[in-house]
């Protein structure tokens, strides 16, 4: 599966996005989203993005007010995933100008949309931002 | 309405920022919303319907809104001709819909159109939808759609095509058949997207099953030597890390182009992928295992704590096979223990255990148990767990010496901390089992544990008192002190154990009672018929020894002349009767004495459980009770001249101290976990076919049979007579009435009864617990009686049977074999099998390139065997035959690899034979596996 899920989550541990890429039902999601913000906001700045979590791993890098994280499989390359999350963080930061924690609320959809580019069936398939943000773009125009 | 509603609507963005300004709490507001939108999702204005789905979604997606109720209104608005409106749809279908969702039936019609529709954007939104919510069905209906799509000349469109595929596969392993050759042609693509996709998808498919995928080697191999990008490389690396260990020949032709993207590159992360491939599989190449292991000392020396972390890692799965690694790295790795990281921490942790071995355990554990007293609890149980863990391995393989092992342990039993006792009891009950000589000293560390009354007042602690308990019970013939155990074992404070492990408590100081009093009377007998007789009234003078309860100093002064003498027994086996004699004139009474207010103690001490409410206890009190009678009265015998007891009750006294020492001196042996199975069945004892016919009866009567049978058997033949008549006056209604029950059931199925005789036999072993009547005949008659007292001795000779026994021992090779049974699951699935169909067909690889590499040369000799093998007399050129032959022998060279490998499993097929089911996977797997030992690579 590769990746298993993307979350994004702010300070105070309110969910901003997640996208699983296994399915679990509503309360497997509470549960799961709840264990891990406990687990990582907790964390300081000088401790690594890594945490093993169940049967997996999490990597995790904070941005401003904003966590994003995401469950890997414990084979997968946890720098791989750190750069991931960066490129993810540009696309975004390309498409709204100067991203914060207010536009990927405003335009979940959007966001959604980028990260469908960026990652399908828990496989990475697009990493290049021109190629990410067109499609998007397009389809807002044509909306 | 629709009108209105539709002006009024709130939008997402309404709601959004409702959500933010709130003041009601969220979770009012967002049932409000809720509520509106259930009524706004019904209407008939599409938008207004595709607004309240957004909506819905939205909370689905952040609040965890449950939005199966909508699945129906998703399927229409994914059906709406307006791309703004179908998008929401899609979007909300792939968040919600799963493989339980009735209504994705009546989507199938509306994905095909979507995906063989002229718009691009639909296309994708389908192909997306599709890879998170494929079903069976789906997977079927819509495959060729799919691969129609995959040599779509949009890229955009191709590569999420590609992606889709690994759903497919894995729902509708026919898929397969239809869409692997076009996923292989697209490695080959000029186009790096549809590469990167194709290699994601095969690199998720060769985790599961890197066998099927050999063959594709020569293709995996181009990608890595010749792409660019990062994530392709990273991927590729992953693939070869699986295939690697299957195929020595492709470690040698990868292993060069890894070292060299290790070297070249500038990227962290496939530097790291790198680094762990070759200490993953390629570790048998020193070499470039050397240059791993240079490149992680980077990681480790580096300031960032996630290449830190990684480094550690690494170093991990380099230990295994190349310890000088972790040894070379030694200080940064101890440096690590101290991280402020606690993920860092574990993992230096981890390493550090790797370096234990026999030479350095006692320093290092020396090191790691004043770390542990320093740490949070949370490390402290790491670093305990893995202290225990290390040292156990393998049974003890690291331990020279145990008396310094069973000290630690002891000394990690009082870490106030520390959560292992459960751990620290089985090992120590392991070890008292295994390793004889250790055990004086086990013996002396329990002693110091028991006697320490702050730690009963621990709970984490009960557990190992409990094990040393035993073991001072057990094996009381190594104490030193005896009655100082005794009084540890029946100290107040015990009141704060649980009753289950008082039970052993209690258990344990009968064991050490019946010592003693089996010592003092041995001893006896050899010196009375050695002292002159004028010695003698020294004990009549005697004043009954209740006295010295009172008396401490005196108490004390005794129980440690006893304690000498129990020492000079247990110091040397030789000491001559004379030597004792010498002793005796001013010891002897002071044992007897100490002997008395021993009995005294335990009496006063157990008082409170004769009458407890937890039946091990009770059970137990009483035993010993009634035993410190039998004591008593023995060595009353002692004290006064012989006259006053017969000598009959004395030697009858005496006997049953002698047996039950006896019994109890028995030494526990380790048990084979295979023993009870080695135990040969008789012949003609069908147990399976007569116990089911008797459960179909048991149905058919629906009545609680057990009871029934112990009533039956207990009167069977010519009883069964009186029986009736006491029936008749009716003292037993219930039991009368089974007894008919049963007597007319015999009648019925007289087949399927045991001939009476042979119950007769079975009847005694297992008396019902509260049958009256059995109990009268019991009385009744002699022979029964005879027998029961022969059965309620002969369990006494396994007194320790309701201990807690120590952990099953593994003696000899089945639990290896076991585990090697459990290594070969049946890796055979549905995908493997279509994989393997479609790379062995043969098609596909012809349709491949040739590449120019030597991989793909030997790929082609590789295939000429297969179509050589089909047909035999083929004629062939030299060149082809020199190939073929070369082929055979490294083909024999890889099975004798494989039996050789698979060798335990086949023994423990032959010792299993007949007790597990999982057997029977063995010859099947052996068959797959074999018949796909890849050829394509010779």
């Amino acid at each position: 599966m590769g990746i298993r899920f993307v979350l994004m989550v702010n300070k105070q541990g309110q969910t901003r996005l997640a996208q699983y890429y296994e399915y679990l039902t509503i309360e497997q999601r509470r549960a799961l989203e709840g264990e891990i913000v406990r687990k990582c906001l907790a964390r300081n700045e000088q401790q690594c993005s890594f945490v093993e979590h169940r049967n997996y791993k999490i990597v995790y890098r904070r941005y401003a007010s904003l966590f994003f994280m995401v469950g890997v499989d414990n084979d997968e390359n946890e720098l791989a995933i750190l750069e991931f999350i960066h490129l993810l963080v540009e696309t975004m930061d390309r498409h709204f100008g100067n991203v914060c924690e207010l536009d990927i609320m405003f335009h979940l959809e959007k966001a959604h949309f980028m990260l469908e580019e960026m990652v399908m069936n828990g496989c990475l398939v697009e990493t290049s931002k021109a190629n990410i943000l067109a499609p998007v773009q397009l389809m807002s125009k044509n909306s | 309405m629709s009108i209105m509603d539709n002006l009024f609507q709130r939008t997402l963005e309404d709601l959004i920022k409702g959500l933010r300004l709130q003041l009601v709490g969220e979770s009012s507001f967002i049932s409000k919303a809720l509520e509106e939108i259930r009524r706004e999702i019904k209407s008939t204005d599409p938008d207004t319907k595709s607004t309240a789905l957004q909506k819905l979604t939205y909370l689905n997606s952040i609040y965890a809104v449950d939005m199966s109720f909508a699945a129906f209104h998703v399927a229409e608005v994914m059906g709406s001709s307006h791309f703004s409106h179908k998008k929401i749809g899609y979007l909300a279908a792939s968040q919600s819909f799963h493989d339980a969702t009735d209504v994705i039936l009546l989507i199938t019609n509306q994905l095909r159109k979507d995906l063989t529709c002229g718009n691009q954007f639909e296309v994708c939104l389908a192909l997306e939808c599709l890879s998170k919510i494929a079903t069976l069905d789906l997977a079927r209906d819509l495959t060729p759609e799919v691969f129609t799509l995959l040599a779509s000349t949009k890229i955009h469109v191709r590569k999420k095509a590609i992606a889709v595929l690994l759903r497919l596969f894995n729902k509708y392993s026919d898929a397969v058949k239809v869409c692997f050759k076009r996923l292989v042609e697209n490695l080959d693509s000029s186009d790096p997207q549809s590469v990167s996709a194709t290699v994601g998808v095969f690199c998720e498919l060769t985790s599961r099953d890197p066998k099927a995928y050999l063959p594709l080697a020569p293709e995996f191999y181009r990608v890595l030597v010749d792409s660019k990008n990062n994530w392709v490389l990273i991927k590729v690396l992953k693939i070869f890390a699986k295939l690697a260990p299957l195929e020595p020949r492709l470690t040698k032709r990868v292993v060069e182009p890894i070292c060299e993207h290790m070297g070249r590159t500038g990227a962290k992360s496939l530097m790291f992928e790198c680094v762990r491939t070759i200490v993953t599989s390629l570790a048998e190449y020193e070499s470039a295992v050397k240059l791993a292991v240079a490149k992680t000392r980077e990681f480790l020396i580096d300031e960032d704590p996630n290449l830190k972390y990684l480094g550690l890692q690494a170093l991990a799965v380099v230990s295994q096979n190349h310890l000088w690694a972790v040894l070379e790295n030694k200080e940064i790795v101890i440096k690590c223990l101290s991280d402020l990281d606690p993920n860092i921490r574990l993992e230096s942790l981890r390493l550090v255990m790797a370096m234990v071995s026999e030479n350095n355990v006692v320093e290092m554990s020396r090191v790691l148990v004043n770390y542990a007293l320093k740490s949070d609890p949370e490390f402290c149980n790491e670093i305990v767990g893995y202290i225990l863990s290390t040292c156990s391995r393998n049974y003890y393989e690291i331990i020279m010496d145990f008396d310094w092992y069973v000290t630690l342990l002891g000394e990690i039993s009082r870490i106030p901390q520390c959560q292992l006792g459960e751990e620290i009891e089985s090992q120590l009950i392991d070890i008292a089992l295994r390793v004889k000589d250790v055990r004086p000293r086990l013996v002396h560390v329990g002693r110091e544990l028991l006697i320490d009354p702050a730690l009963l007042g621990n709970p984490l602690v009960h557990r190992i008192l409990s094990a040393v308990a035993w073991i001072s019970g057990e094996y009381v013939e190594f104490s030193r002190n005896p009655l100082e155990l005794i009084e540890a074992l029946m100290q107040p404070r015990t009141n704060l154990l649980p009753p289950a492990i008082r039970a052993v408590y209690v258990h344990s100081g009968l064991k050490i009672l019946i010592f003693c009093a089996d010592y003092f009377l041995s001893k006896k007998e050899a010196i009375i018929s050695e002292l002159p007789d004028p010695s003698l009234p020294a004990y009549t003078d005697h004043k009954p020894p209740s006295d010295f309860d009172h008396n401490k100093d005196l108490y004390v002064q005794s129980a440690d002349k006893l304690a000498d003498e129990f020492h000079l027994e247990s110091g040397g086996e030789t000491v001559s009767l004379g030597e004792i004699s010498s002793s005796v004139s001013s010891g002897k009474k002071m044992a007897l004495q100490s002997l008395f207010s021993l009995v005294n103690l335990v009496e006063k001490a157990l008082a409170p459980f004769l009458v407890s409410c937890e039946v091990e206890l009770l059970e137990r009190a009483r035993n010993i009770y009634a035993f410190s009678e039998l004591i008593k009265q023995e060595l009353h015998g002692c004290i006064r001249t012989t006259e006053s007891i017969s000598e009959e009750d004395k030697q009858k006294n005496y006997g049953v101290i002698k047996a039950m020492q006896d019994a109890l001196s028995e030494e526990l042996v380790p048990v084979s976990i295979s023993a009870q199975e080695r135990v040969h069945k008789p012949d003609g004892l069908i147990l399976n076919e007569n116990l089911s016919e008797l459960q179909l009866i048991c149905d058919d009567l629906q009545l609680p049979l057990p009871a029934i049978f112990s009533l039956g058997d207990r009167n069977s033949k010519g009883r069964i007579v009186t029986s009736s008549n006491i029936q008749e006056k009716g003292d037993l209604p219930l039991s009368n009435e089974s007894t008919s029950l049963l007597v007319e059931h015999r009648k019925r199925h007289g087949l399927y009864y045991l001939p009476p005789e042979s119950i007769d036999v079975l009847s005694n072993e297992y008396p019902p617990a509260n049958d009256s009547k059995s109990k009268d005949y019991l009385n009744d008659e002699a022979l029964d009686l005879a027998i029961l007292t022969e059965h309620s001795l002969s369990s006494k000779k396994k007194p320790t049977h309701n201990k807690p026994r120590p952990v099953v021992i593994k003696l000899d090779e089945a639990v290896e074999v076991r585990d090697v049974v459990e290594c070969f699951e049946p890796k055979e699935n549905t995908l493997f099998g279509a994989v393997r169909d479609v790379l062995h067909g043969g098609d596909t690889i012809s349709t491949l390139p040739q590449s120019e590499t030597s991989v793909s040369g030997s790929r082609r000799r590789g295939k000429e065997r297969i179509s050589g093998s089909a047909s035999k007399n083929m004629t062939s050129t030299e060149n082809i035959e020199t190939g073929k032959s070369s082929i055979r022998k490294s083909k024999t060279r890889l099975h004798g690899k494989e039996r050789r490998h698979r060798s335990p499993g086949r023994n423990s097929q032959k010792i299993l034979k007949e007790k597990t089911g999982q057997v029977a996977v063995g010859p099947l797997t052996e068959a797959a596996e074999t018949s796909v030992i890849p050829d394509f690579l010779l």
